[in-house]
C-alpha cells in the first residue's frame, strides 16, 4: 500500500511515560502522570504531559481567560445576547477601544473601559506566560532564546496597544479586539498615515517576515531531505558532523556557493523571526508620532517614484472659491 | 493514516467550495488600465455580469414627444405651481411619464391615484403630491445647478425611482440596535451590511457625510508634524463612506484614486472631481429637499429615528458608475428642465 512520507511523523516510539528530570522538592511539582496520543504523535511527540503549570502559568491562564471572556461577552452584548447572531457575525464583532474624546482617561466600562480591562488582563497574561517560558527554560538549563523571541512579539503587541496610544495621547489609537475590525484598523492606519508601504521599518519587517518563510522552507526541506542519513539529529551533527550534515552543506554549496551550518542556520532563523516584530514595532511607533504621511516622507527622501499622469490636470475642487472641503 | 488523509482532504475541499461559491465570481474578467503602468489603477469588469445586469440599467422607452406650443398648463389647470410653464400636451406627458416611472401598477393606489385625490386632480391632501412637487423642483435644481456632477446627462424621476414609489436604495439614520449598556462601544460599526461592502466599518457614515458636512479628508498634507489630527476612528468613518461609494458605483478604489496616495488630487482620476461634486449634491438633496418634507411623510415612510428616507450614491447609481449606463433620458424629457434659459445648449457635454 502506498505510504505518505511527507506530512506526518512516520515512526512513533512508545516506551514508559518519561516524567522529565526531577524538580527540586521546594518547587511546585508537575501534575498528572502523562499518557500517549496516536493522533498528536502524527505531528509531534506522542507523549502528553505531565505538565508543570506553576504560579506564573496559573496566573497567566487566569488573566488570559479573563481577557477572553471580557472580549467574548462584549461581543455577545453587542448583538443583544443573541447566540445565533453571535455565531453568524463573530468575524465582524469586536471590543472597541475608547472613543477619541476620552484621550488617555479611563472611560466608563461600556465606553471602552472593558477594552482597557481586557487589554490589561491580556498584557498581564502574555507577560506572565513569557516569564514562565523563561523560568522553565532556565530550570532545564536552556538559554533564554525562546523567552527573548516571545518578548519581541510582546514588544509589537505593546507598541500597538500601549506605547503608541500613550505617545499619541489617546487610547482610541489602539487596535480593537476582533477579527475583521482589527484588519479594518490596519487598513485605516495605513490610509490615515499616507500608506505604510513607504515606511522603511514596515518594509524591513516584511523582509524579515518573508525571509523567515524562505529560511524556514530551506531549512525544513534540507533536514527532511537528509533525514534518511539521520539528519534530524541536528544537535549531534552541530558538534560532530556526520554524512547528513556533510551532504546538506554540500548541496547548498553546489546550489548557491554558500551554506549555513547546522548551528548558524538557527541563528539566521531566530534573528529573522525576531527582527520581524522588532522592526515592525519601530515602524508603528514612529507613525503619527514622528511621521504623519509616509508617502510624502518617501517623496522627500527620494524613494517614492513619480509616475507620469495619464489624466493630468486634476485639481482639488475644494480649492475653488467658496467650496468646502 | 489513510482515513485521516481522506477526512482532511474532504474538509479542505468542502471548505474551499463553500468559500468559493459565496465569495468568488466565475472567471472571465476584463481589466482596463486607467493609470500609469504598475500603479494598479485598473477597472475590472465581469462581462458576463454586465450583460446579465444590463436590463436593470436600461432606460424605459421614451413617450412620444409633446408639442411645446399652445396654451400653458397654468391657464387651464388649477394649482400647478411647478409645471405651469409647460404646454398642455407637455404637462400631460410628464404626468403620464411619472405614473409609469413611479406608480406603474394596477390598483386603487397606483397610477394617478398614487399622488392625486381620485376625481379631483387639483386637490391637495395626498402627501405623495406634496412630495412629488418638491421632487420636481429638486430635479430642476439638479439639472441646472449640479451639472458638475450630472453633466448634460441630467436626471429624471426614473434615475432613482425605477418603477417604485420608494427608490430601492435609500437610507435612514441607523440607531444603535444594542440595547445593553455594555455594548455601547460597538455602536455604529462591526455589522456586516451591504452598504459598507460587508466590512466591519462604521455603517451610519451617511449621517455625518451625506447629511452633515463632516470633514472626509484624513491624510496630512505634510510629511511630518501635521497640524491636523484625524483619529483612526475618523479614518474608519471615511473608509466606510468610500466602501459605500465603491459598492454603490460598482467600481474599485482605483477608479478615482491612486491607492499609493489617496489624498493626492494630482495622481487621481478626473472621476474623483465628479464624485466630490456628487457628495455635495447629495448633501443639498438631503438637507434642502428631503429632510424638510419630514412632517409630510406618514410614519411608515420614516426610519426608526423618525427621519425620512434619504439618498446616497447608490440611489441613482444602483451599482453602475453612470446611472442607467449613461442613458440620455433627460434629453427626451425637456419638460423636466426648469422654465427659463438656465440650461445652456452650448454647455460642454460630459
Amino acid at each position: 500500500m502506498a505510504e505518505n512520507q511527507y506530512l506526518f511523523t512516520r515512526l512513533q516510539v512508545r516506551g514508559p511515560v518519561y516524567p522529565g528530570v526531577p524538580i527540586s522538592p521546594d518547587e511546585s511539582q508537575r501534575t498528572g502522570k502523562g499518557g500517549f496520543s496516536y493522533v498528536l504523535g502524527l505531528i509531534g511527540d506522542a507523549q502528553i504531559g505531565p505538565i508543570r503549570l506553576g504560579m506564573t502559568g496559573f496566573l497567566s491562564l487566569v488573566f488570559g481567560t479573563l481577557a477572553f471572556v471580557i472580549i467574548g461577552f462584549s461581543m455577545l452584548a453587542s448583538v443583544n445576547w443573541s447566540i445565533g447572531q453571535f455565531i453568524r457575525q463573530l468575524f465582524w464583532l469586536a471590543l472597541e477601544p475608547p472613543r477619541p474624546e476620552y484621550g488617555l482617561r479611563i472611560p466608563p466600562l461600556h465606553e471602552g473601559g472593558w477594552w482597557l480591562a481586557a487589554g490589561f488582563c491580556l498584557t498581564l497574561s502574555v507577560i506572565l506566560w513569557n516569564i514562565r517560558v523563561y523560568l522553565r527554560g532556565k530550570a532545564l538549563g536552556l538559554g533564554p532564546h525562546t523567552a527573548y523571541a516571545f518578548a519581541a512579539a510582546i514588544w509589537l503587541y505593546l507598541v500597538l496597544g500601549f506605547f503608541r496610544p500613550i505617545l499619541m495621547g489617546s487610547w482610541s489609537e489602539a487596535v480593537p479586539f476582533g477579527i475583521f475590525p482589527h484588519l479594518d484598523w490596519t487598513a485605516a492606519f495605513s490610509i490615515r498615515y499616507g500608506n505604510l508601504f513607504y515606511n522603511p521599518f514596515h518594509a524591513l519587517s516584511i523582509v524579515f517576515l518573508y525571509g523567515s518563510t524562505l529560511l524556514f522552507a530551506m531549512h525544513g526541506a534540507t533536514i527532511l531531505a537528509v533525514g534518511r542519513f539521520g539528519g534530524e539529529r541536528e544537535v549531534e551533527h552541530a558538534i560532530d558532523r556526520g554524512t547528513a550534515a556533510e551532504r546538506a552543506g554540500l548541496f547548498w554549496r553546489w546550489t548557491m556557493g554558500f551554506n549555513a551550518t547546522y548551528e548558524s542556520i538557527h541563528r539566521w532563523a531566530w534573528w529573522f523571526a525576531v527582527l520581524c516584530p522588532i522592526t515592525g514595532g519601530i515602524g508603528i511607533l514612529l507613525t503619527g508620532t514622528v511621521v504623519d504621511n509616509w508617502f510624502l516622507w518617501a517623496q522627500q527622501h527620494g524613494f517614492a517614484p513619480v509616475y507620469p499622469q495619464l489624466n493630468p490636470g486634476v485639481v482639488d475642487p475644494a480649492l475653488s472659491a467658496g467650496a468646502r472641503p | 493514516m489513510r482515513f485521516y488523509l481522506i477526512v482532511a482532504a474532504l474538509a479542505i475541499g468542502l471548505g474551499g467550495t463553500v468559500a468559493s461559491l459565496f465569495t468568488l465570481e466565475r472567471p472571465g474578467m476584463l481589466t482596463a488600465q486607467l493609470g500609469f503602468r504598475g500603479v494598479g489603477m485598473e477597472a475590472v469588469v465581469n462581462p458576463r455580469l454586465v450583460a446579465a445586469n444590463a436590463p436593470l440599467h436600461a432606460a424605459p422607452p421614451s413617450l412620444e414627444a409633446a408639442d411645446p406650443s399652445g396654451d400653458r398648463a397654468s391657464t387651464i389647470y388649477e394649482n400647478v405651481p411647478v409645471l405651469g410653464h409647460l404646454s398642455i400636451e407637455q404637462f400631460g406627458r410628464v404626468m403620464q411619464a411619472m405614473t409609469e416611472w413611479i406608480y406603474p401598477g394596477e390598483g386603487e393606489t397606483q397610477g394617478c391615484n398614487g399622488c392625486h385625490v381620485p376625481g379631483n386632480f387639483a386637490a391637495e391632501g395626498v402627501y405623495q403630491k406634496t412630495v412629488s412637487r418638491r421632487m420636481l423642483q429638486m430635479v430642476q435644481m439638479i439639472n441646472t445647478q449640479q451639472t458638475a456632477h450630472v453633466g448634460q446627462t441630467g436626471v429624471t424621476c426614473y434615475t432613482c425611482h425605477r418603477g417604485l414609489a420608494v427608490p430601492a436604495e435609500v437610507w435612514f439614520e441607523t440607531p444603535n440596535t444594542a440595547t445593553t449598556a455594555l455594548a455601547g462601544q460597538a455602536a455604529g460599526q462591526n455589522r456586516p451590511l451591504p452598504r459598507t461592502g460587508q466590512s466591519s466599518l462604521p455603517y451610519d457614515t451617511f449621517t455625518p457625510f451625506l447629511l452633515g458636512d463632516a470633514p472626509i479628508r484624513v491624510q496630512d498634507q505634510v510629511a511630518r508634524s501635521a497640524p491636523t489630527a484625524a483619529s483612526i476612528q475618523q479614518t474608519e468613518w471615511t473608509y466606510g463612506l468610500m466602501m459605500h461609494m465603491s459598492t454603490g458605483l460598482g467600481v474599485n478604489c482605483g477608479f478615482c484614486h491612486n491607492s499609493r496616495a489617496w489624498s493626492d488630487w494630482e495622481q487621481s482620476q478626473p472621476q474623483r472631481v465628479v464624485a466630490w461634486h456628487g457628495i455635495r449634491m447629495t448633501r443639498v438633496i438631503n438637507t434642502e429637499y428631503i429632510n424638510p418634507l419630514q412632517p409630510n411623510f406618514p410614519p411608515h415612510r420614516l426610519g426608526p429615528q423618525g427621519d425620512p428616507l434619504k439618498v446616497n450614491c447608490a440611489t441613482c447609481h444602483q451599482g453602475v458608475n453612470r446611472p442607467l449606463n449613461g442613458a440620455q433620458m433627460l434629453r427626451d424629457y425637456p419638460e423636466l428642465n426648469p422654465p427659463g434659459p438656465e440650461r445652456r445648449a452650448d454647455a460642454t457635454p460630459r
